[in-house]
């Protein structure tokens, strides 16, 4: 009985699946780019007509949580990166661990994301739950809390697929690492880093402005 | 029987719907566009026997802004932009490239799911009571006023938008990775460099049409002012959202059409396409400059007035790329061999009724003329002569043009003719009038008006009668043929694209093996006419 | 037994991505007016850009990947540019 080719009979080659799986991956980076397109232009859209406002609801976020969380993720996307590096069958078990760690960091993430939400439910920041905001700068500060929960949810909700890639693939690569499982780890860790790109810019969009005027 | 195709390999329900063979995909999204078509068309019917007469006669107001963005929604979402690409395109894209399959046959799978999904959440918001919103969403209304369905419907375009991303992400890679040994770029067939164009477009702006329904679903749901004029939004920002994806789009429902023609044009002209390096890149240039012109649906809303200008310049720069495609399908006509087969003639009425839709579309892109024309039946009219007239008929006349590669059959050339013909003339006996109604200033989306419209009315009623005839009449005698018909060759119209160089219908792995590209694209040369038709 | 280490370029990017984050939160407290939000998005930027380059690996890729990565950026900008067009210019 012949053994099963490696790769799907469409392709000619290894190299050629993965280089082929790699710009898919790519292409779809880009529709999530525009994804977050839409929001980013909401946010300078009204960023523009209402800057007090912005400047006033970024000091009611968490800076401390924000940059905790920022160095998290950051730290997990070098941990995937180094997995993706070494991985090989004689590193499978250091590679399951730090799948298992960067992942483990994600949940820490989602975890600091819900305390920070709980503090500004307290604060009755929640537009549509429960918000109270007094004086003239009001509605720029809601529309700016609109844009921090829709952004910080939808890039939660893509934490919350990564983690579970990650996850997966630690479980399954600790069997064979072959190359199939290689190329899905690096498209996996293209997603992950590329989440991680997008919560590089909402930190600077909603925590940064407004922090040196009062 | 002879060697077993993909038709025949195996029969069972499974092997249909975990099939991740892109000719049953296309099949399956075949029969799934049939039935939304059909939805769709019931829609306008409903709206042309109401419009038959001046008094509200047949459905409520609301009724009726409920019938019309039924049609919107599922003629746009679950007919058109899936149309030529989910299925010619999926049958075609491996077969042209002289490929094995799509690069990732497995999300092309997906993809029908994810679409079908989409499909029935919209059916549901249908039959839960429908949306009244119109196809586009707008707020306040959607969000603030609308008693609808609007979050369901909402969430079923949604949905089906990744179906869209999916599929072009995989037509983009295959195109880029699966091309066979000698197939370079400019020996690609043009409709590959159109569905290119279009997968472009699907990738790059449906994801923010999800993410501005989205907004739209959580300022529903929530109550929270995103874009509430009271709370500082701006009702404009959504327009610009939806815009940047639906304008395009609108290129995503043309394209595809334009690239089906070429093949056709080619074909019964025995010619190679005049320019095909402009043509191709023509394609290019109409998706990207198509991002550019969104604004000008905005025309009239109080969007500033530098940005309807440049809108404006723009949309004049887009008719460039369409026009040199008009241009050089006439002079691939010019002392061409030609044949009216039936799918030449559906090519033909492409031609002729792109043009009136493509230079309406101009007098649309005058800041002032718009003015006057916005929310007028003159729009209606110009965009059903590029969806309706262009796209339908390319579509149709692409299926049958494939049809005897799709199914292995022929059809009754004589009734596809008389079908071809009929939809011409019902075509235009519906929307020519519209024309006149719209600049004589009768809005879109009532259900009465004066009496002094009636008789454009009653025209474009009758028409509509005669188009629903003319696209029943395929059902017959194609249906017929898929069971009953003659044995189709291997290539009936002895034509060089890759995929009449296998068997039809096709096997399994669509070439015996694989097979080398060695010459340019359309040579309908002597030599090759010459050779014996492999029947 | 060196073969699990991570290249040297991963660390540097790694530490170099924690101090720009250091630096950008410093920066966001000393007052520059508009300067603030140019110096934020700057230095967003730089980090995207190491991410980009170093971890999803973009400097050791060529041709069709740059494009890829790059379409999704120039529809981004005619996105943010078109779109924002209207608002700056309303009377």
């Amino acid at each position: 009985m012949p053994e099963p080719p490696a790769f799907a009979s469409q392709f000619v080659s290894v190299p050629h699946r993965d280089h082929t799986a790699e710009l898919g991956m790519w292409l779809f980076i880009a529709t999530e780019v525009l994804l977050f397109g839409g929001l980013l232009l909401a946010y300078f859209v009204y960023r523009h007509a209402f800057p007090q406002s912005f400047a006033e609801g970024s000091r009611h976020t968490d800076i401390l949580i924000g940059t905790i969380n920022t160095a998290i993720l950051l730290t997990s996307s070098f941990l995937v990166a180094w997995a993706v590096e070494v991985f090989s069958p004689a590193t499978v078990r250091i590679v399951t661990w730090l799948l298992v760690g960067a992942a483990c960091l994600g949940l820490v993430f989602i975890a600091l994301k819900g305390i920070e939400y709980s503090g500004e439910y307290d604060e009755r920041l929640v537009p549509g739950v429960d918000f109270q905001f007094g004086g003239p700068l009001a509605n720029g500060v809601q529309l700016f809390f609109i844009f921090y929960f829709v952004a910080t949810a939808i890039h939660a909700v893509h934490m919350l697929i990564g983690i579970c890639l990650l996850l997966v693939l630690a479980i399954i690569g600790r069997r064979a690492p072959t190359t199939r499982h290689h190329a899905a780890l690096h498209s996996a860790a293209l997603y992950w880093h590329f989440v991680d790109v997008v919560w590089i810019f909402l930190f600077a969009l909603i925590y940064l402005p407004g922090r040196a005027s009062s | 029987m002879s060697e077993p195709n993909y038709l025949t390999t195996d029969y069972t329900l499974q092997s249909w719907f975990l099939t991740t063979d892109h000719k049953r995909i296309a099949i399956l999204y075949f029969a799934s566009l049939i039935f939304f078509f059909f939805i769709g068309g019931a829609a306008a019917t409903a709206i042309r026997i109401e419009l038959a007469t001046p008094q509200a006669d047949l459905v409520s107001s609301d009724v009726y802004n409920r019938l019309f963005t039924m049609h919107g929604i599922i003629m746009v979402w679950f007919f058109l932009i899936p149309s030529i690409p989910n299925t010619l395109g999926n049958f075609l894209v491996p077969l042209m490239i002289g490929a094995r399959d799509l690069a990732f046959p497995r999300l092309n799978l997906m993809s029908w799911y994810i679409f079908m999904l989409g499909g029935c959440t919209t059916l549901f918001a249908i039959l839960a009571g429908g949306i009244d919103t119109g196809w586009t969403f707008y707020t306040p209304f959607s969000t603030l006023y609308s008693n609808s369905y609007v979050i369901v419907a909402a969430a079923g375009v949604f949905i089906a938008g990744f179906s869209s991303i999916l599929t072009g992400l995989n037509f983009i890679v295959t195109i880029h990775r699966l091309r066979a040994p000698g197939l370079t770029w400019y020996r690609l067939p043009l409709f590959l460099w159109s569905l290119y164009a279009t997968s472009v477009i699907l990738v790059l702006a449906t994801p923010v049409l999800a993410v501005t329904l989205l907004l739209i679903a959580t300022e529903r749901f929530f109550g929270v002012g995103i874009f509430d004029p009271r709370i500082g939004g701006d009702p404009l920002l959504f327009q610009h959202l939806f815009w940047f994806y639906s304008h395009p789009a609108v290129y995503i429902m043309i394209l595809p059409g334009m690239g089906v023609v070429n093949e056709l044009v080619s074909c019964f002209s025995r010619k190679p396409v005049f320019g095909y390096k402009f043509v191709a890149w023509a394609s290019l240039a109409i998706a990207a400059v198509g991002f550019l012109v969104w604004g000008h649906h905005m025309f009239v809303s109080g969007q500033s007035l530098i940005a309807s200008l440049v809108f404006s310049f723009m949309s004049f720069v887009v008719a460039v790329p369409s026009a040199i495609k008009v241009f050089n399908w006439t002079a691939t006509l010019h002392k061409g061999s030609i044949h009216f087969d039936a799918p030449m003639l559906y090519a033909l009425a492409f031609i002729g009724l792109f043009t009136i839709g493509g230079l309406t579309g101009l007098f649309l892109a005058c800041l002032a003329f718009d003015v006057h024309a916005t929310d007028t039946y003159f729009v209606v009219a110009h965009f059903h002569y590029i969806m309706v007239g262009g796209m339908v008929t390319a579509y149709f006349g692409g299926l049958h043009y494939w049809w005897p590669k799709i199914t292995g059959r022929l059809y009754s050339e004589y009734w596809a003719r008389t079908a071809a013909v009929l939809i011409f003339f019902g075509f235009n006996l519906t929307f020519f009038p519209q024309f006149i109604l719209g600049a004589e200033g009768m809005p879109r989306r009532y259900h009465v008006y004066p009496p002094e419209f009636q008789v454009w009315n009653v025209l474009s009623s009758g028409g509509a009668a005669i188009l629903a005839v003319a696209y029943l009449l395929p059902m017959f005698y194609l249906g017929y043929s898929a069971f009953f018909g003659a044995r189709a060759p291997a290539n009936p119209w002895n034509a060089p694209g890759l995929e009449w160089q296998t068997s039809s219908p096709p096997p399994e792995e669509n070439f015996e093996t694989q097979p080398v590209v060695t010459r340019e694209p359309y040579q309908y040369n002597e030599a090759f006419e010459a050779e014996p038709q492999n029947a | 037994m060196t073969e699990w280490r991570p290249p040297l370029a991963l660390v540097g990017a790694w530490l170099a991505l924690l101090g720009l984050l250091a630096l950008t939160v410093t920066l966001a407290y000393v007052p520059l007016g508009a300067g603030n939000a140019v110096v934020a998005l700057s230095i967003g930027t730089i980090k995207a850009v190491l991410v980009a380059a170093i971890f999803m690996e973009l400097r050791k890729r060529h041709g069709l990947t740059l494009v890829f990565a790059a379409a999704g950026l120039f529809w981004l900008g005619i996105l943010l540019w078109l779109g924002l067009m209207d608002f700056m210019t309303r009377t």
